[in-house]
């Protein structure tokens, strides 16, 4: 049985002499549960929460076992969703596997565009334009905050405070109004294409983005101060569903679970992609592994995007966006219906597809959820043999029953939300 | 109102004009009431899900629509809307939800998955939820736009708006699945659930 | 080429098949007898240190000459380096292969989602179920190339299975502590628990 020695002062923290909100004395505590002397054996109660269940986050369905009010087991059960992506990505061509990564990982498809496209290019051997590579971070990173503004929406619902919920997405309709400035979508976007991207910026988005980066710490700032030093959501966060680093890297979890868990690791900045080596930004990283941990660390990530932006924004030079190769690129329409030579372009790309050599890729990028990779064979025709998606959450999920073994039921419930999980790319 | 109090030149009619007249303001009150406080129960499972939550959050707010309070359990709501793409997997769950819930109720498909199947025509995907549960209002959109869904909202506003409550044939029976535990002749099902547009061009694999 | 390639033929010689290299990734091919050992090693020996497991997935060619390759994506997160080890199984004997869960914990539900989408059956898995498809699912391996795009029966006959599926079916009483007691349950239990658990569907077609 887990031991919790977390401390919790049950009153809203004042204001220090220097004005500053004070910290929460880790003193008085819960005493841990051994006091309560040790749990019958055998008289256990069979919980089922889902498929369709508000705390779940989709259509996961967990079984538990519960001895009084203590997780002994929990048996998830994922699949509900399965959508069959995989085997659709084998009679599609490449360009036409974009639109099904949207709607992988539903809450940051522009990450999900990004990490198909650099997989393809790799497969395919191109190499893209300076200004691409700008656009493309500046897409992961606005993803990056979308994502984490659903979990922290959510999660702080779970937990119980629901005006959190109502800022973040007020900060998401202001992301999708420039997903759809950029892309027509609000959503689906289907931003990058092999070689390139759908479509370029325009000037009133930049305006519109340098705008949102300017404003929007103030709703993080607003967060931070309703929920990282409440005390119910102290109590309830904190200690709660540990895993060690060592625990962390057997289980294969990924972005900001295992850096949570204390496991320095980031994609971004250990294998670069893109140009992300050339940034300037730190990766938060936990220490105790706790959900309280992983709130930390996704809410400094936003931070950090915030700051990638800003030098993305920067380095907006002019230039092509898409590569120079017209068997890759379609041409544009007004050229494909005047001049003959893109008009054959236009419909070899369209009816045959871009070929790609005889081979295989894998690149993995860092999600807002983990490490998202995509690995690509192909057997030199248009559609790839096999793609493969290695879905973060999926893996970090498998975690759960070790996370919530020997926590109370209702911890269950935070320690599920603090997975993060977007159950169209764990069962895809 | 303003039709139904317009009973002035009642003399002289006949009784059963009188007797319409009593169930139109009976019709009028009862579903005005059901229309305007809709209980939501979401059945979201994906994408559609997240537009579903934008249009309850602050800037669309369809509690503005009377749909204030949403129903988790489906015991207490009257329309379920099926927000996302709905695998076999799935399916026996909207039924019993569906089943679960009590009369009057209803069904918006919210989405082209839960409609048609959308992208997704492949081993796993219910090609349409009216195969499992009868739909009410389908919203297109892939995902729908949050004033699409609450375009749907209205629509179904309008048709619940429409019904009686002295119709002949009684339009709010239970439709339980038949001995096949079907809900559609199969025949049915099969053409309803066949490919559609140039998807067939994407058959083979090579 | 990744060094630990030439590392592992020096040390496990005849049992590393071939190493090949594409888009600049070293891909080893293992023999399936050594696979845990290789894994092993890998994992622990100094200098290679590939402590985290970042996939597991298999790999069906259009060719059906070609083997079912089972591949497994390592990194060892101190020297930033990836390792793609491949073991190659003929589609014509048995789908069989050495679990690396007692390794990596991870692997748990990626080679669950492997034996779910191409029947690959892993010894030593501690729980070897299907993940992403209902326990009694009947068409058989989706990801196999032998297996149609819209799956084996018709859409009427997918409809009524689902339709005619237990939701509370996959409670799989084993997998439950309730497990142990079962020969102690009164025999109507027990056969509720039966009816209610497997078998539900009866197969046709």
């Amino acid at each position: 049985m887990s031991k919790r020695t977390i401390a919790v002062e049950l009153a809203t923290p004042g204001l220090d002499p220097q004005g500053r909100p004070a910290r929460i004395p880790l003193a008085a505590g819960v005493g841990p549960l051994e006091q309560y002397g040790e749990p019958d054996a055998g008289e256990h109660m069979l919980i089922n929460i889902g498929p369709q269940h508000p705390a779940t986050h989709g259509v996961l369905r967990l079984v538990v076992e519960l001895d009084g009010e203590t997780v002994v087991r929990v048996i998830p059960h994922v699949g509900y969703l399965h959508s069959g992506f995989e085997k659709l990505g084998e009679y599609r061509h490449y360009n036409q596997i974009i639109p099904l990564t949207d709607r992988t990982d539903y809450l940051s498809p522009m990450a999900n565009n990004v990490g198909f496209a650099l997989a393809a290019e790799k497969l395919m051997g191109i190499e893209i334009t300076p200004r691409c590579t700008v656009l493309r971070v500046i897409a992961c990173e606005m993803s990056r905050i979308i994502s984490h503004m659903v979990w922290l929406g959510t999660t702080s619902i779970d937990l119980g405070a629901f005006t959190p919920f109502l800022w973040a997405f007020q900060e998401r309709e202001r992301i999708y109004n420039l997903q759809e400035m950029w892309t027509g979508a609000r959503l689906t976007t289907s931003v990058t294409r092999v070689g390139g991207m759908m479509a370029d910026i325009t000037d009133d988005f930049v305006a519109g983005l340098r705008q949102f980066i300017d404003t929007y710490p103030k709703t993080l700032y607003e967060i931070d101060r309703v929920l990282t030093r409440n005390a119910v959501w102290v109590g309830r966060t904190q200690g709660v569903g540990v895993m060690t680093a060592q625990e962390a890297i057997n289980y294969s979890l990924s972005g900001p679970m295992l850096r949570a868990s204390g496991v320095p690791y980031d994609v971004r900045r250990d294998q670069p992609y893109l140009d992300y080596d050339s940034y300037e930004f730190d990766v938060p990283v936990g220490e105790h592994g706790d959900v309280y941990d992983r709130y930390l660390v996704r809410l400094e990530e936003c931070h950090q995007s915030n700051r990638i932006l800003r030098q993305a924004l920067e380095r907006l030079a002019d230039g092509p966006v898409n590569v120079a190769d017209p068997r890759m690129i379609l041409p544009p329409k007004s050229r494909a219906m005047s001049d003959m030579e893109a008009m054959i372009y236009h419909f070899k790309q369209v009816m045959e597809g871009v070929k790609a050599p005889v081979g295989e890729a894998y690149v993995g990028i860092e999600n807002p959820k983990g490490e998202l990779g995509t690995y690509l064979v192909s057997d030199g025709t248009a559609k790839p043999v096999r793609w493969r998606i290695r879905p973060p959450s999926f893996i970090n999920l498998a975690a759960l029953p070790k996370m919530a073994e020997g926590h109370l039921l209702s911890d269950l419930i935070a320690i599920n939300a603090s997975v993060d999980i977007v159950m169209g790319e764990v069962d895809r | 109102m303003k039709r139904v109090l317009e009973t002035k030149a009642v003399s002289g009619q006949s009784p059963n004009y009188l007797l319409a007249k009593a169930q139109d303001l009976i019709d009028w009150a009862v579903n005005s009431s059901r229309a305007n406080s809709l209980w939501p129960m979401p059945f979201g499972t994906a994408c559609c899900a997240i537009e579903f939550m934008a249009t309850a959050a602050s800037r669309y707010d369809f509690a503005r629509f009377g749909m204030e309070r949403q129903a988790f359990s489906p015991r207490q709501a009257d329309v379920l809307i099926c927000a996302g793409r709905l695998p076999f997997k799935l399916a026996p769950v909207i039924r019993r939800i569906y089943d679960q819930m009590p009369q009057p109720k209803w069904v918006i498909s919210m989405g082209a998955c839960a409609s048609t199947g959308g992208i997704f025509d492949n081993y796993a995907m219910v090609q349409g939820i009216d195969t499992i549960v009868p739909v009410d209002v389908y919203v297109p959109g892939c995902p729908p736009r949050p004033e699409g869904l609450l375009y749907g909202i209205l629509l179904l506003h309008k048709k619940i708006k429409g019904e009686s409550l002295f119709d002949r044939a009684p339009r709010r029976d239970e439709q339980p699945l038949d001995e096949r535990g079907l809900r559609l002749p199969p025949e049915q099902i099969d053409e309803i659930s066949e490919p559609f547009g140039n998807s067939i061009h994407q058959f083979r694999s090579g | 080429m990744n060094p630990s390639a030439d590392a592992l033929r020096a040390t496990f010689g005849g049992a590393i098949a071939r190493a090949a290299e594409s888009c600049g990734d070293t891909i080893v091919y293992v023999d399936r007898a050594a696979l845990l050992a290789v894994m092993a090693w890998l994992r622990d020996t100094p200098g290679q240190q590939y402590d985290y497991l970042v996939d597991v997935t298999a790999v069906e060619y259009r060719d059906r000459e070609r083997p079912l390759e089972v591949v497994y994506n390592l990194r060892s997160l101190a020297r930033r380096t990836d390792l793609r080890v491949k073991v190659e199984l003929d589609l014509r004997g048995d789908l069989a292969i050495d679990s690396v869960v007692p390794l990596w914990r991870g692997a748990d539900w990626l080679e669950r989602e492997v034996y779910d989408m191409f029947g690959v059956t892993f010894r030593g898995h501690p729980d070897l179920r299907r993940i992403l498809m209902w326990e009694t699912y009947a068409e058989g391996y989706p990801l196999r190339k032998d297996f149609p795009l819209r799956g084996r029966f018709s859409r009427a006959e997918q409809v009524r299975q689902a339709l005619n599926a237990n939701p509370e079916a996959h409670y799989s009483m084993e997998e439950l502590s309730i497990a142990e007691a079962h020969d102690e349950l009164p025999p109507d239990m027990r056969e509720r628990l039966r009816r209610g658990e497997r078998d539900k569907i009866p197969y046709s077609e």
